[in-house]
């Protein structure tokens, strides 16, 4: 079983990543793009865990390591 | 007195606290490694240095938090002990949630690394004692991740406790647009917890400690530590 985590800053919190990224694309042309949000992607494999297990314990890792509920927020999807 | 300093695989300010605590102070100092679970009574102070723990993996000091010493920390932490978290050390105590808030990426995107301008908002912590309210330090700064973000409520809240302690200023002490290096909330530069005994600061006070260095500006936060824990009879 995989788990996919994204983890973004909260919107409340200025993404100065972002910000570059986006200025970059407005360099290449690309006028239609309006904001950037640079986040991170994890993928987790799991085993010997039942489904909903799984869901409630990566929800645990979110919380407790993997994202900082101070400035950002997840999402999490489970695979297999 | 003697100084606990705590070293994290990635540490690499701890040697300049050690010399600043011996050589400086002439005051007693041991390195604590980070797998250290008991502490004891030996400490007067503990001081989480700079650094880039586990390389900054994840978050500065997302993984840090967790090693075993940590939980000592706490607890030295919850009996009053004075803690000291200077930049990477910072970052560590607030990802362990000793003290309020958290860090991003400088709003430039660079590491900055330069003397700022810091304004004493509250000369009545174990800290800056030796200062006067309002005074203003020199101080390096040597970060990428100094950015110090807390929402609304908690931001109105570290006001009204006067657990702000430092902000970056000018050199005169207005509190411009351009004196805020990294886009701290507030101009905030080093915050204690709302009891006093534990300060964040991502200033270096232990790089300018002396007057070899040209300046001695660091040397106030730990001559305050030094008065504050003499006058508590420890």
């Amino acid at each position: 079983m995989k788990a996919k985590i994204f983890v973004t800053l909260k919107s409340a919190v200025l993404d100065p990543q972002g910000k570059a990224v986006t200025q970059a694309l407005h360099a290449l042309g690309f006028n239609e793009v309006r904001d950037v949000r640079v986040g991170k992607f994890l993928e987790v494999q799991l085993n010997g865990v039942r489904r909903e297990e799984a869901e409630a314990h990566v929800r645990e890792m979110c919380e407790r390591l993997l994202a900082n509920p101070v400035i950002e927020q997840y999402r999490i999807e489970i695979e297999g | 007195m003697r100084f606990g300093i705590v070293r994290f695989p990635g540490s690499n300010c701890d040697g300049d606290c050690y010399h600043v605590v011996k050589e400086v102070l002439r005051e007693e100092a041991d390195f604590v490694w980070h797998k250290e679970e008991a502490l004891g009574q030996r400490y007067q102070c503990l001081i989480l240095p700079g650094g880039f723990s586990y390389g900054d993996y994840l978050r500065t000091g997302a993984i840090a938090r967790f090693s075993p010493v940590m939980r000592a920390v706490e607890r030295f932490a919850k009996e009053g002990g004075l803690v000291l978290g200077i930049c990477n050390g910072f970052q560590i105590l607030l990802e362990a949630g000793l003290l309020p808030g958290a860090v991003v990426r400088n709003r430039t995107l660079q590491f900055i690394c330069r003397d700022v301008h810091l304004r004493v908002e509250n000369a009545e912590t174990p800290f800056t004692g030796s200062c006067r309210k309002g005074e203003v330090l020199r101080l390096p700064i040597a970060h990428g991740d100094g950015n110090y973000f807390a929402d609304p409520e908690t931001l109105a809240e570290l006001e009204s406790n006067r657990q702000v302690v430092f902000r970056y200023c000018a050199p005169e002490g207005d509190l411009t647009e351009e004196a805020n290096p990294n886009g701290s909330v507030s101009h905030i530069a080093g915050i204690c917890n709302a009891e006093r005994n534990v300060l964040g600061m991502m200033p270096h006070p232990e790089r300018c400690a002396e007057a070899i260095l040209g300046n001695e500006d660091g040397r106030k936060i730990f001559a305050s530590i030094l008065n504050a824990l003499a006058g508590c009879g420890v």
